[in-house]
């Protein structure tokens, strides 16, 4: 654990992840990607990106993504003081408990979106929230929040541990048969911690493909042992960065940097949920006043899902028409496998925002025929809470 | 027949004055997984080095140069519905158009399939 100063990495050859050794053992085909060198995806006959994609639809894939930040913020005022950045409810969120925010520009543009876990002890008389942030952005986010947050809460940023996801419908068995016990306990967006082979994991049933799943945070220096342990299993195989990006768009997951940015905000994003029902009530976050009166009235894009028709893709920067008329961008897309077409997400202007809209995408010089579709495009799957339990609480 | 590689990975295979065109199995091993194929226009007039096709991959679009120029006289019409023969059978059945040369001479500054194996070595 330590506090780490900015590197000045840019100009350099990317780092190195805890696990590229073991990445490059399986050989994988590795690409920078944040910083790092990361695997995209595995070689042999259950490698590439539709075989380890469809895997992990249908069995458990585990995926390396210790290039995103893992942070504390921990003191007297914790929550309050997430709350002047983010338009979460950390005051109401219980120990144990995940929410999905959105780091917050002071006009409402979004500088990254994270998850936020309540990891306070029990008994604790300071709060302590877990923050995981995306690899690409968690320097910035790390001297936002340090400029940001009162001189009294603590920030670390836990450097040295590793972060592995357990994403599919069979997921929950692979982890109870390494970690007995930790999947029964946990439901959709909550964490817990266990001991494992002398140390501590961080588990947290969350994940970024739709499925149900796990996030693992784990010492470095164990990370390759737990890779092991989990991939020792005939339902889990090792799953690249390529296939991580067809899932979440499958999902109608945004990636930041792509379909979320500071030139975007939490209303035109799609991503409402993420402002508590007490913080629209009362504000209080950086650009509180424009995002609630866009809330109030609307704002004037929409970030939409397109099926395409045909095979071709549409990427990153395409631009979409209703008839002559450019009325909004591609922000990712490509062919993705459990669909078994192109889809794509961008933005329109909101009276084209409609499901059922048609609209064309230029290609290459070819206008593609697309509708907007609402998201996700596969049903997410995730473990949540049954009504038998929820009365019990 | 002879067949002729370039640097950008595209294969050539000339008999008499017609050459089949495709990307050679290295190009497709780096690609990934193919989903659709732009095919040029049967009859299109083409120059060497042009971009006369492109090859998507889960991962990204890529473009196909023409290693000589002429005249497009077929297109590999199995890849509309199997786009993956690129993928399985990059130098045979994946083959992608084929195209009437206009200038034979263009072919000597292409490798052989020596020369085009050291060269990806080197990479």
């Amino acid at each position: 654990m330590s506090d780490t100063d900015h590197p000045e990495f840019e100009d350099d050859a990317p780092a190195r992840l805890p696990l590229d050794a073991w990445h490059r053992a399986r050989g994988a085909r590795m690409v920078p990607f944040a910083g790092y060198d990361m695997p995209i995806q595995y070689p042999g006959q259950l490698g590439g990106i539709i075989a380890e994609h469809t895997w992990t639809r249908e069995n458990a894939g585990l995926f390396d993504v210790s290039h995103m930040g893992q942070l504390l913020v921990s003191g007297e005022g914790a929550a309050e003081a997430l709350e002047a950045l983010m338009p979460g409810d950390f005051s109401a969120l219980k120990p144990g408990r995940i929410r999905y925010s959105l780091l917050l520009d002071e006009h409402g543009g979004i500088l990254d979106d994270l998850m936020v876990t309540n990891v306070t002890p029990p008994g604790a008389a300071e709060a302590t929230f877990y923050l995981v942030v995306n690899g690409a952005t968690k320097w910035d986010d790390i001297g936002h929040l340090r400029e940001f947050l009162p001189d009294e809460i603590t920030l670390t940023h836990l450097d040295d541990q590793a972060l592995l996801a357990l994403q599919g419908p069979k997921a929950a068995e692979a982890l109870d048969r390494v970690v007995p016990g930790a999947a029964a306990d946990l439901v959709f967006m909550q964490a817990t911690s266990r001991e494992w082979q002398g140390v501590t994991l961080g588990i947290a049933r969350s994940g970024y493909t739709g499925e149900d799943g796990f996030e693992l945070s784990v010492p470095m220096d164990n990370a390759a042992a737990l890779a092991d342990a989990l991939c020792a299993l005939d339902i889990v195989r090792p799953i690249g960065l390529g296939a991580r990006d067809s899932l979440r768009l499958e999902a109608g997951l945004p990636l930041y940097g792509h379909d979320i940015t500071t030139d975007t905000d939490p209303v035109s994003a799609d991503l409402g949920f993420a402002i508590s029902k007490r913080r629209r009530e009362e504000g209080g976050f950086p650009g509180a006043e424009a995002i609630l009166s866009r809330l109030a009235g609307g704002a004037a894009t929409k970030r939409i899902g397109l099926a395409i028709e045909g095979r071709m893709a549409a990427r990153e920067g395409a631009a979409i028409f209703a008839g002559d008329e450019q009325v909004g961008a591609v922000t990712s897309g490509g062919f993705v496998p459990t669909v078994g077409a192109p889809i794509a997400m961008g933005y329109v202007e909101i009276e084209h925002a409609a499901p059922g809209t048609r609209l064309t995408i230029e290609v290459r010089g070819r206008m593609l025929d697309a509708t907007v579709a609402p998201m996700p495009f596969v049903a997410h799957r995730y473990h949540r809470q049954t009504p038998a339990k929820q009365q019990k609480v | 027949m002879t067949t002729y590689f370039t640097k950008d990975h595209e294969w050539i295979a000339v008999d008499g004055p017609i050459g089949t065109v495709g990307i050679t199995n290295y190009a497709q091993e780096q690609l990934g997984d193919i989903t659709f194929v732009e095919l040029p226009g049967e009859g299109t007039s083409v120059g060497k080095g042009d971009s006369v096709s492109v090859v998507d991959s889960v991962k990204a679009a890529s473009d196909v140069y023409t290693p000589v120029s002429g005249e497009v006289r077929e297109v590999n019409s199995a890849l509309t519905d199997e786009p993956e023969l690129v993928n399985t059978r990059p130098e045979s059945d994946g083959w992608l158009f084929k195209v009437l040369l206009s200038d034979a001479s263009e072919l000597d500054g292409l490798m052989d399939e020596a020369g085009y194996k050291a060269y990806v070595d080197s990479l």
